[in-house]
């Protein structure tokens, strides 16, 4: 994870916290019953502390942590709410603000404000009672100077510590634990510990393996250090040194080590906890090596003057956040507006080609450009990187190939790629069923591979990139390929295709969509490649997607999905059938040409090609209409194959804002919504998919009611 | 606008019961008179740029442009079971708002003409006929008295039932022969 992003994040949040503080003190004003108000200020002081924490932040956890204490006290009882209070509380508030700022701006607090944190530390800790406020007063003054030289008062705390491997799968970060150390003062040194770390190739990305060494110097005690660690208790060995322990004390520790008492040695040298002449007589009794406590007060010391700690060797870069967060339905309602814009834009067109003003004619025509490239901003704002969705698929594919037992590696490319919010938010589950579909199937075994002369670890590629107006999505694997004979086998078994028919190998690797495909008992070395297929190739035409299947045997399969950018507007082409107007998808045109057919067969000769021919007025039942001029055919690529759509008119390209049909048309195939013409008229969008599959359906039930008749007779 | 739906809200619940007093819109289908409770109505407008959907039963007449909304409109007269009449200078469209378990929808009715708001107290409403009518009874809401004669009032949320119509809409040869059956008793 990028820092500089979580700490953007971090700032982002604290200001919004901030924001709910003011107005929530604002509301609470005089009353004097608080109530919950007061628990919604705690959790936000509570929440920016906690934070602050993680990305080491001293001065805001220093001061937040006192107003904690004071909201604590308010919150239960102890203290009593008052008008005064309120006062304090938006000052200290205001506070946090600037100190907040003070970050995002990569710097450190200017004086005033520091001057004007420690007035309010004090006034706030006027206002708590007992020791509460005492120790409030120390984490300040510690705060406070901690850039200046450390107090010779300070005591040498040894802090040796071991994750256990669960650690991080248990959502512990050990770094944060050691940057929340130096609440309690500073970490003069820190010597990690990774003696645990296999190397020999074992290693599993979600095991800690790593151990520390730290000294650190501050006014603290036992039980305070041992509260920094208090959520890892159970998952870590900590052994605490207090300063001016004696030999035998550092002695025990270096035993107790799991690393060997020679290696823990060296590093409570480095530490400092050790001075280093013990260094020079490592085989010595161990009490010749050890100092007395002031002696290693002294070493500290100077040491911390010349060093500053390691953790604070990375300042804030200044990183302006340029984002703005707005609410999604906002967006949408924009997006709705601009799809009203567009319409009225193409009525105003159309009005001015009638009027034969060549000035008007000018005048809308820029108009339209501008609305078109408003549009394109427009849809821009929702669009997202998919690289978070892609990324999600190191997990899967690191949880799936655990649980195959095979080893296989994610590559990502393309993850800059932008598309629609709501494209991402739908295509996560059908690539994550390719994704697991690739792993179970399309890559063979470690020992097959062997075999077969390829590199052990099995590859899943997942990649995304923009094509014309569109994105791809690929899913490839290095495995076994489709078998191409078996699948054709099935099919002829299941009835889906006929024995004596010349597939190419696309159509047949098509095969694997069919909903008869996915059954349980599957050949094996057919890869099972079925199951939920069909599945995945439904919702990918639902979001007016297409899927394709590459596969070289031995080679591997790609599979690769095609989606439109958004599903809000899209480029359409205008087409008249009788009296009604028709919308074909642009992306599925390929050329539009003059009515031709070959003696009364339903299809025409297209440049030595045979095209099929779908006649839109028999699909949908139309009259041909009052107008018998030339009919035109629209050439269209459905699942790599051409057909013609006979249609009356060509009326052009045409900007379409997709409007849903009510719900009264649920039932209606062939139409996949409407949208709104310059004219003011509603149109229909044909649904390209659909179409031909009712023609197919169409030319199917003619056949066998013919053949009926045959053998009838 | 929400004082729009909770007087409709009000309005259903009570029309489970008998049809309660207030104003209503009447006009005209094949010369017989009709009227529906004004609550539901949203405007009134002229009949023009009907779409076409293929595939649907002959009483959806199609879709319009409301502003930009994408509004179904149906037949009346075909949808009681009565001729298509021919469309005339005269004929509106009354866009109604109906309620589903989704929310509401506008949707269109074609009438032949529209004439006025009327007032009826209980007394004016009849209680529907057992038979006679010569449409479904489920349709009619009850008999408003007018001038001496009788005006039909239409139970909307029957005759524009959202699940009954999308059943229809399966476009099959035995849905519409169904239908036609079905009103022509």
């Amino acid at each position: 994870m990028n820092l500089d992003q979580a700490l953007q994040t971090f700032i982002g949040e604290s200001r919004e916290l901030l924001e709910e503080m003011e107005q929530s003190l604002l509301s609470l004003g005089a009353t004097t019953e608080p109530g919950e108000d007061i628990h919604a200020i705690f959790r936000a002081a509570h929440t920016i502390k906690g934070s602050a924490g993680l990305f080491g932040l001293d001065g805001v956890v220093a001061f937040t942590h006192i107003v904690e204490s004071l909201l604590d006290q308010l919150r239960s009882g102890e203290q009593a709410w008052s008008e005064d209070m309120a006062g304090l509380l938006l000052s200290a508030r205001d506070h946090i603000v600037a100190l907040i700022e003070a970050v995002a701006a990569g710097e450190e607090p200017s004086t005033p404000v520091l001057q004007q944190g420690a007035k309010l530390a004090t006034a706030l800790s006027a206002c708590m009672q007992g020791a509460v406020a005492e120790v409030a007063d120390q984490a300040l003054a510690a705060q406070a100077d901690a850039a200046s030289t450390p107090d010779a008062e300070d005591g040498h705390w040894h802090i040796s510590l071991r994750f256990h491997a669960d650690t991080l799968r248990h959502g512990m970060d050990p770094l944060s634990f050691l940057f929340y150390l130096r609440n309690l003062g500073q970490i003069v040194h820190v010597e990690t510990v990774a003696d645990a770390l296999p190397l020999d190739g074992s290693f599993d990305a979600e095991s800690c393996y790593l151990g520390f060494e730290i000294a650190l110097r501050g006014q603290t005690d036992h039980a305070a250090i041992e509260s920094v660690f208090e959520f890892v208790l159970d998952a870590c060995e900590l052994r605490i040194l207090a300063p001016g322990s004696t030999a035998e004390q550092f002695a025990a520790l270096a035993d107790a080590l799991p690393e060997g008492a020679a290696r823990a040695r060296q590093w409570l040298i480095a530490c400092a906890s050790l001075p280093a002449e013990a260094e020079t007589s490592p085989t010595d009794a161990r009490a010749d090596a050890l100092p007395a406590g002031g002696e290693v007060k002294g070493e500290v010391a100077a040491l911390a003057a010349s060093a500053p700690s390691p953790v604070q060797a990375l300042p804030p870069k200044p990183l302006e956040s340029r984002s703005v967060r707005v609410d999604a339905d906002r967006l949408d309602q924009l997006i709705d507006q601009i799809g009203e814009l567009i319409i009225a834009s193409a009525g105003t067109s159309l009005a001015a080609r009638q009027t034969r003003n060549p000035e008007l004619q000018e005048r809308s025509a820029t108009l339209a450009s501008l609305v078109q490239a408003v549009r394109e901003s427009a849809l821009q704002l929702r669009m997202v990187r998919i690289g978070a969705t892609f990324n999600r698929f190191q997990r899967v594919v690191h949880d799936t190939a655990r649980e195959l037992g095979k080893d296989i590696g994610l590559i990502i490319r393309g993850e800059d790629t932008e598309l629609d919010k709501t494209v991402v938010e739908k295509v996560a589950d059908p690539i994550t069923h390719l994704v697991r579909n690739a792993m179970d199937h399309g890559i063979e075994s470690a020992e097959v591979r062997r075999q077969r002369g390829k590199s052990e670890r099995g590859t899943i590629t997942l990649e995304a990139w923009h094509d014309s107006g569109a994105i791809v999505i690929r899913v490839a694997d290095d495995g076994g390929g489709l078998n191409r004979d078996k699948i054709l086998a099935k099919a002829v078994d299941r009835g889906l295709v006929d024995a004596h028919r010349q597939l190419s190998d696309s159509e047949i690797y098509e095969l694997i969509f069919e909903p008869g495909f996915s059954t349980a008992e599957q050949v094996s070395n057919l890869s099972g490649r079925g199951v939920g297929m069909d599945v995945v190739k439904r919702n990918i035409t639902a979001l007016r997607g297409s899927i394709s299947i590459d596969s070289t045997p031995g080679q591997g399969t790609a599979i690769s999905i095609r989606l439109p950018l958004t599903l809000a507007i899209i480029d359409g082409f205008l087409v008249e059938v009788g009296n009604a107007t028709f919308v074909i998808p642009m992306d599925v045109i390929d050329e539009c040409v003059e009515f031709s057919q070959v003696g009364h067969n339903d299809f025409a000769n297209l440049r030595g090609q045979v095209l099929p021919l779908i006649g839109m007025h028999q699909v949908f039942g139309l009259g041909t209409g009052a107008r018998s001029g030339r009919r035109n055919i629209v050439v269209i690529r459905h699942a790599g194959r051409s057909f013609g759509l006979v249609v009356d008119a060509l009326l052009g390209e045409f900007q379409t804002v997709i409007k849903p049909l009510a719900k009264l048309f649920a039932g209606v195939r062939c139409v996949s919504g409407s949208t709104v013409l310059g004219n003011g008229k509603v149109a229909l969008i044909v649904d390209v998919p659909a179409l031909v599959d009712q023609a197919g359906q169409a030319a199917l039930a003619r056949a066998s009611a013919a053949s009926a008749a045959v053998s009838a007779a | 606008m929400t004082a729009v739906s909770e007087k409709q809200a009000a309005g259903e619940t009570e029309a489970a019961g008998a049809v309660q007093q207030g104003q209503y819109l009447t006009f005209t289908i094949g010369g017989e008179t009709f009227a529906v409770s004004i609550l539901r109505i949203k405007e009134i407008i002229e009949y023009t740029g009907i779409t076409t959907v293929p595939m649907m039963p002959d009483c959806i007449r199609g879709v319009i442009n409301l502003r930009g909304a994408v509004v179904p409109v149906l037949d009346l007269a075909l949808r009681l079971g009565r001729a298509a009449s021919p469309v005339t200078k005269r004929t509106c469209v009354i866009i109604v708002e109906v309620q589903d378990d989704e929310g509401c929808q506008d949707m269109g009715i074609v009438v032949d003409a529209v004439h006025a708001v009327v007032d009826m107290s209980e007394q004016d409403i009849e209680p529907p006929p057992a038979f006679g009518a010569r449409i479904r009874s489920e349709f009619i809401a009850g008999m408003g008295k007018r001038d001496g004669g009788f005006v039909i009032v239409l139970d909307l949320a029957h005759v524009l039932a959202q699940e009954e119509l999308g059943a229809l809409a399966g476009g099959t040869a035995q849905a519409r022969a169904a239908e036609h059956a079905d009103t022509a008793q």
